[in-house]
């Protein structure tokens, strides 16, 4: 019990901590690495609520394919003018400031107050929910049908992707 | 706990639009490219659909799984979408001729987003919910920036995508904290424990959340910021494609979540619908009247509509969803007509957009003048249109269900609308000029417009058609 609470709170720490590092920073590819940190202290988040399935798709999806994409972004457009980011204080900031901070007070309060009567789940359950192959199981059968939607969904990304992507436009 | 011939078969309008857009791309691919056949195959794919639609209209049941609806509600949605898809498609062939950017993977598209709005009508759970908008959505992306070498269909489709992706992002964050709290994405079960969710603060926040993905769907106040930039830069059949069936589908997602599964009456998230659809009655209709080039008035009067059917929303009641489901056929039939006609007139740069171009047309095509009239007339809510019957079933609902302040509004709202719509019909009609359609029409795009037309005077003077239909539709 205490060996869970040290992994949790040094990966709750590590993950807040490079959270922040990643959006203080200047320069975006290492903002960019600091997210992939970031992603990494997430998936041990996962795996110590037994979460094994999420927590090797959040490192194969997010901290593999997203973030290679997140760099090639960021080096194919070259940013040389990061310092545009310290822009003087505008009233438009200001009050998107104090939107968002309005907005997470809100959020805090909730999470806060409004967590009584959820659904209940004990950890034999917990325990069984997050393996591959329940997961499979549950694909394969209860929601057969929208595994076989997501496949048209890719069909018609693939192909907008080709057509916009294309070098001629015919 | 497997997929059987019977749900494929019941499930016949989605389900023979998909292999119709399967086989119409391998058509595409072939060598020579037959963009014809495409064009054919995804008019006689629409074709069977709606008919395959209206043969299921009377029987409702729940396939695979429990995890969409068929017949009925889904039936009625499917024929208004097939319809809309339908007239995209005829409008489109001669408007992407003459930019000589006729692709048959254009028509592919829009079957594959005809399919995502079909499953948006008939999902019976938040993840089926959540991929038909999508799906519908990243072929509309798609669409907006078809004619890739004009550069304001390109900065409209980015904006669309962009917008778009966080739009989406509102809608996964709402379906997980519905989830969380409820326990599951069935909507059937979490209309069972609705009285006791609707305590709870977390669920409130997960449908807040949703309220703001859809709002942006239907292009509503304040999350309406895309919909005249993305109007204007799409090519217009686009744009009557994206106005008529991707809203009529996002609200039947509305729909299907505040009125048939939540009982949102007296709730908080019934005063924040009432307010969205009164920011965007207001809003849509005054800034509709600043604006010289019809397809971004058009923009702002869809996010005028939108306000007047969310009213029906707020009502959460059976009445406001009969009103919204005739709303939604009479407003695909009359923008799609108006649309279609704005982009006979319009030239291949952009050009002959505004009110004053429109000078004289009536002395020049009298029935094309007639018809764009009975459109305008229909927008503005003038009987015996079908326009104005929509208007007057969602503002009845409204005042049934204790909001009179927001039927006022609609009302007041409306009088403003008239001045807008009327003034293009003046235009045409009182002014000289010689504005005219420089291009020959195909007899049969003619035909289609004719018969929308005459639907729309149909519908107006038969309102019972399709309210009779609505109100046997069962409720969850």
């Amino acid at each position: 019990m205490i060996l869970e609470s040290i992994v949790f709170y040094s990966l709750a720490v590590a993950s807040v901590g490079s959270a922040l590092l990643m959006v203080t920073r200047r320069n975006p590819v290492i903002a960019a690495l600091y997210l992939i940190l970031n992603f990494f202290c997430l998936a041990g988040l996962y795996l110590t609520l037994q979460a094994q399935f999420i927590a090797v798709i959040h490192i194969l999806v997010y901290a593999g394919a997203i973030m290679v994409l997140f760099l090639f972004v960021i080096m194919l457009l070259n940013l040389g003018d990061e310092r545009k980011l310290s822009d003087a204080i505008s009233p438009r900031k200001i009050i998107a400031g104090g939107l968002s901070l309005a907005l997470l007070l809100e959020l805090l309060s909730i999470f806060v107050t409004g967590t009584e009567g959820l659904p209940e789940y004990n950890a034999d359950q917990a325990l069984q929910v997050g393996t591959v192959e329940y997961i499979g199981k549950q694909l394969f059968t209860k929601f057969l049908f929208p595994f076989e939607v997501t496949s048209i969904l890719l069909l018609a990304a693939i192909i907008g992707a080709i057509l916009l992507a294309k070098k001629k436009p015919d | 706990m497997e997929i059987t011939i019977s749900d494929l078969w019941q499930s016949a309008p989605m389900v023979s639009l998909t292999l119709t857009g399967l086989v119409a791309l391998l058509v595409e691919s072939m060598k020579g490219g037959r963009t014809t056949a495409v064009y054919g195959l995804s008019l006689a794919g629409c074709a069977l659909a709606f008919v395959f639609s209206l043969w299921s209209l009377g029987s409702e049941v729940i396939v695979f799984n429990g995890m969409i609806l068929q017949g009925g509600y889904a039936s009625y949605f499917s024929m208004v979408f097939t319809s809309s898809a339908f007239f995209t498609i005829v409008l489109s062939r001669p408007y992407m001729q003459r930019l000589h950017r006729e692709q048959g993977v254009l028509y592919i598209l829009i079957l594959f987003a005809t399919v995502g709005m079909m499953l948006m009508a008939s999902a019976m759970d938040l993840i089926i919910l959540f991929l038909g908008i999508e799906l519908m959505s990243v072929c509309l992306y798609v669409l907006t920036g078809f004619v890739r070498t004009k550069v304001t269909s390109n900065e409209s489709a980015v904006k669309y995508f962009l917008l778009g992706a966080f739009a989406t992002g509102f809608l996964l964050y709402g379906i997980a904290l519905v989830y969380g709290t409820a326990g599951t994405t069935n909507l059937k079960l979490i209309s069972q424990s609705f009285a006791q969710l609707s305590g709870n603060s977390l669920f409130l926040m997960g449908a807040g959340l949703l309220v703001i993905a859809f709002s942006f769907k239907v292009a509503a106040v304040p999350f309406h910021m895309w919909a005249p930039d993305v109007y204007e830069g799409a090519p217009t059949p686009v744009t009557a494609f994206m106005s008529t069936g991707a809203k009529a589908a996002a609200f039947a997602a509305f729909v299907t979540v505040f009125i048939r599964t939540f009982a949102i009456t007296g709730t908080p998230i019934s005063e924040v619908v009432a307010f969205i659809a009164a920011a965007s009655m207001i809003l849509g209709n005054v800034t509709a009247i600043a604006q010289s080039n019809l397809k971004r008035m058009l923009a702002y009067s869809s996010i005028a509509h939108a306000g007047y059917m969310l009213s029906g929303i707020a009502a959460g009641s059976a009445e406001g969803e009969t009103g919204i489901l005739f709303y939604l056929a009479a407003y695909t039939l009359m923008n799609m007509g108006a649309f279609g006609i704005i982009s006979w007139v319009e030239q291949q740069d952009d050009t002959k957009l505004t009110f004053d171009d429109y000078a004289g047309f009536s002395a020049q095509r009298p029935v094309v003048a007639a018809m764009l009239s009975v459109f305008m007339f229909s927008l503005a809510g003038i009987p015996p249109f079908a326009g104005f019957f929509g208007k007057y079933y969602v503002f009845l609902a409204a005042v049934k269900a204790d909001l009179v302040w927001l039927a006022v509004i609609g009302v007041l709202t409306s009088v403003i609308s008239v001045y807008y719509y009327l003034r293009l019909v003046m235009v045409m009609y009182f002014r000289d000029g010689n504005a005219t359609i420089e291009e020959r029409v195909p007899g049969f795009a003619f035909a289609v417009i004719g018969v929308i037309a005459a639907l729309v005077i149909l519908l107006g003077l038969y309102p019972s058609l399709v309210v009779d239909i609505s109100k046997t539709f069962f409720k969850l």
